[in-house]
């Protein structure tokens, strides 16, 4: 089978930003479409990865708006909502368009515009997509991650100075990211003495509210071969959905989305988790990365808390793991999120992510929206 | 008021109430009401970055529940932060866990009513 190719990618500047939600989303299409040396017209597919433009500012209707400033009409479009999880919902959704032959060029652009709000009520926003039953007793996605950290602590006997050791990692690697959020390096000392959000966790495990964009731009690997151009191709790609209440999980430290999705992935490209080099996951709190590093197979249940702490998942490490910086330090526009994970993996699998570059082939990627509730999880390669 | 339990024709327990049995699919034929019964605190969190409406600290917990034998789980705010893994606490009836008016969700769309948990001397 001709396999999918990504001939085209871009991020934009994450952080606080002037633009709202059209002019982000426009920026990085524009950008992707440029480094794929493709103009608006040729697009053939269009979708938008995007939780809650709505909500945020009163803009709906972004898919459109975003066919019309790139100049691609006539193109099929479509605004895709899997919360945190959208840019890898888009993904899916960019990725079937031309598995299926249904298109053969696509656009996905993902972006989120946030920090207008204030963090009480970006909180809000994001915490709506919970269950009435939950929603009424003030839960968001913060305390998710407090309940589960002190129960994976105490469960498996987990140092806390672990999880901080996981944001003290994603901040060094953020410091050689130009488009991340925060480019500071923070020790250890400075997480664990860092204000109360969700006891245990403090605010350095925390993402921050972020507005940013991120755009790819697909076919197939027979026409990128016709084009001449760089390119990486989606070796497996799998999404999965768990349960929406999230105490009806009966281990609230096991995430079935994750270890659900990325079977279908590694399935699909006929790899084992020892066979990644590099991993993109999402660190929306310090404790996902850890949940999620277990639930992909890289290590035992109980024990992904030794990986920063050992220094596996360090950027020389056996298993680097968020050499973007993360969501953690790049920052975290929902819709983005998913699309820029996949930008990193696509500037380091073609050997131009300059002062963070690693040495890797094969890269993964986990998109996880709220409280692992809808993940997607893909493979990239670089064929020699 | 009651804190309900659903339980399906092959007799799990699930809350809060779902269309069909989340485990086994099987319909469900009667509810369970956990409001005089004690819990256990499975795991538990403090949040002071609260939204617009909900009071500040939220004390929060996943409770566990057990009825004949038949496990079940529901999450609620606690009275106090005063609390460990596997302490016992018991249901307090609650008119409004937080203000229907503050938030996004809309006023009308759900019930504001509820249980918080406190902790069994």
């Amino acid at each position: 089978m001709d396999r999918v190719a990504i001939i085209g990618a871009s991020m934009t500047q994450f952080g606080h930003r002037d633009a709202w939600i059209r002019e982000l989303l426009a920026d990085a299409g524009a950008a992707a479409l440029e480094d794929a040396g493709i103009d608006g017209g040729g697009v053939d597919h269009l979708y938008v990865s995007n939780m809650a433009s709505g909500e945020f500012e009163g803009q709906t209707g972004v898919m459109n708006a975003l066919a019309h400033d790139l100049g691609a009409l006539g193109a099929y479009t479509q605004r895709v909502d899997q919360t945190s999880a959208s840019g890898g919902a888009g993904l899916y959704a960019a990725w079937q368009s031309i598995a299926s032959g249904a298109s053969d060029l696509t656009l996905l652009v993902g972006g989120e515009k946030m920090t207008h709000e204030p963090t009480a009520v970006a909180t809000d926003v994001i915490a709506s997509l919970t269950h009435p039953e939950e929603y009424k007793h003030g839960v968001t996605l913060p305390s998710f991650a407090g309940l589960t950290a002190r129960l994976y602590l105490e469960q498996y006997d987990a140092p806390r100075e672990s999880l901080a050791d996981i944001a003290v990692k994603n901040h060094r690697n953020g410091v050689d990211n130009p488009h991340a959020q925060f480019r500071k390096a923070v020790s250890r000392e400075t997480v664990l003495e860092s204000p109360i959000v969700a006891d245990p966790l403090r605010l350095y495990d925390f993402c921050p509210i972020t507005d940013g964009s991120a755009a790819l731009v697909l076919t197939t690997e027979s026409r990128a071969r016709e084009m001449d151009v760089d390119y990486v191709t989606i070796a497996g790609i799998g999404g999965a959905t768990d349960t929406h209440v999230v105490h009806e999980r009966t281990d609230p430290t096991t995430m079935r989305g994750v270890a659900e999705s990325s079977a279908e992935a590694y399935e699909m490209a006929d790899v084992e988790p020892s066979d990644i080099d590099l991993a993109e996951l999402h660190d929306m709190f310090t404790i996902l990365e850890v949940l999620q590093l277990e639930d992909l197979g890289f290590y035992e249940e109980g024990t992904g808390w030794r990986a920063a702490v050992d220094g596996d998942t360090h950027r020389d490490g056996t298993l680097p793991v968020n050499t973007s910086g993360g969501l953690k330090s790049k920052g975290h526009p929902l819709g983005a999120s998913g699309i820029a994970q996949v930008y990193e993996l696509y500037v380091q699998l073609l050997g131009r992510a300059g002062d963070r570059q690693v040495d890797a082939d094969r890269g993964l990627a986990c998109n996880v929206g709220g409280f692992g509730n809808c993940v997607t999880t893909t493979i990239l390669e670089v064929s020699g | 008021m009651s804190l309900e339990a659903a339980r399906c024709e092959d007799g799990h327990l699930h809350m809060p109430e779902h269309p069909v049995c989340p485990e086994c699919g099987g319909a469900v034929v009667d509810t369970v009401d956990l409001s005089d019964r004690t819990g256990t605190v499975v795991t538990w969190t403090t949040s002071t970055a609260t939204p617009p409406g909900v009071r500040q600290p939220n004390h929060l917990a996943i409770v566990a529940f057990e009825v004949d034998g038949e496990p079940v789980r529901t999450l609620g705010q606690l009275t106090t932060g005063a609390v460990e893994i596997g302490s016992e606490v018991k249901p307090v009836y609650v008119e409004e866990l937080r203000d229907p008016e503050a938030g996004i969700r809309h006023p009308d769309s759900q019930t504001w009513d509820g249980y918080r948990f406190e902790p069994v001397d």
